[in-house]
C-alpha cells in the first residue's frame, strides 16, 4: 500500500513569474504522474491560488515580453484532473474576502479546526 | 519630462526563489524607459539573476514543449534591459560582486555586465540621485 501524502501549500507566489507555475504544484502533478495518492491543502495565502480568472499576463523588459504567464488557477484544474483532491482551509478564504463561488470548480473547503483530523487521513504530511 | 536621474539598485535574492528579483527588474526597466541612469550592484545570491548557463525547459504540467513554454531566465531579462537602455541612450551599469561570483561558480555572466567589489556599491551611491536596496528576508 502506498504511503498518502498530503502537500500542504503555504508559501505562495513566491517566483511564479519566474517559473510560470507554483513548483509545489507543479511537484505535486509530477508525483501523481509518478504514481504518488496525494492531496493539496492550500493555506494562507495560497488559497488565492484558487480564484477562478486571475490574470498576470502583460510583463515585459525592453522586448523581452513574457508570452506564457502562470495561471495557478488552471494548474489546479489540472491537478484535480490529474486525480489530486484540492482543499483550502475555509478560514482562509474568508480573512481575504474570498467568496466560494470565486473559487474554480472542484475545490473542496475545510474548517480549520478540521485540519488535525484531516492528518490522520495521510501516512506523510509536508508543509511547504 | 523630469530631468534625468541616476538611481542604484543593490539586489541579492537569487533567481526562482521569490517574486523581489522580478519586482526589481521592474522598477528597473520603468527608470529606464523614463529616461533615467541605473546602476545595480548585484550582491550575495543576485548574481545568479545574470548567470549565463540558465537554460529554459518544457513544463508537463501545461503540455508544452521547450518551445512553447517559451521559460523566462532572468538573464534574458537582464539582457533585454542593457539592450533597452541602448537604444534609449541611458546607461544601465550592473556589476557583480566578484567574491559573491566566485563563492557560487557564477563567473559566467552575460555580456555587458561588469565585475566589482563593495567599493563599487560606495561609488554608486555617492554619485547617484537615490540608492534602493532590496534585501533578502
Amino acid at each position: 500500500m502506498p504511503r498518502r501524502v498530503l502537500n500542504i501549500i503555504e508559501s505562495a507566489y513566491r517566483a511564479t513569474i519566474e517559473e510560470q507555475d507554483d513548483t509545489i504544484v507543479w511537484l505535486s502533478y509530477m508525483l501523481r504522474d509518478a504514481g504518488a495518492e496525494l492531496s493539496v491543502l492550500l493555506r494562507g495565502n495560497a488559497v488565492n491560488y484558487a480564484v477562478s480568472g486571475q490574470d498576470c499576463s502583460g510583463l515585459s523588459f525592453g522586448e523581452r515580453r513574457q508570452t506564457q504567464p502562470p495561471r495557478l488557477d488552471s494548474d489546479l484544474v489540472k491537478l484535480m484532473e490529474k486525480g489530486v483532491p484540492v482543499l483550502a482551509v475555509a478560514e482562509d478564504l474568508t480573512e481575504r474576502g474570498i467568496d466560494s463561488q470565486d473559487l474554480v470548480g472542484g475545490i473542496k473547503t475545510i474548517a480549520r479546526s478540521g485540519v488535525a483530523k484531516l492528518f490522520d487521513s495521510y501516512d506523510l504530511v509536508w508543509h511547504w | 519630462m523630469a530631468a534625468s536621474k541616476t538611481l542604484t539598485f543593490a539586489l541579492m535574492d537569487p533567481p526562482y526563489e521569490n517574486a523581489r528579483s522580478t519586482t526589481a527588474l521592474r522598477l528597473i526597466d520603468c527608470a529606464l524607459r523614463r529616461g533615467h541612469n541605473v546602476n545595480v550592484f548585484a550582491y550575495e545570491g543576485g548574481v545568479g539573476l545574470a548567470f549565463a548557463k540558465q537554460a529554459p525547459h518544457p513544463n508537463a504540467m501545461h503540455g508544452r514543449d521547450v518551445a512553447q513554454e517559451d521559460h523566462p531566465n532572468p538573464k534574458d531579462w537582464i539582457t533585454a534591459l542593457l539592450k533597452e537602455a541602448e537604444q534609449r541612450g541611458t546607461k544601465l551599469d550592473w556589476v557583480q560582486c566578484g567574491m559573491c561570483v566566485d563563492e557560487r561558480g557564477a563567473g559566467e555572466a552575460v555580456a555587458g555586465l561588469r565585475r566589482g567589489s563593495p567599493a563599487d556599491l560606495w561609488k554608486f551611491a555617492q554619485a547617484s540621485d537615490n540608492t534602493l536596496i532590496i534585501p533578502s528576508k
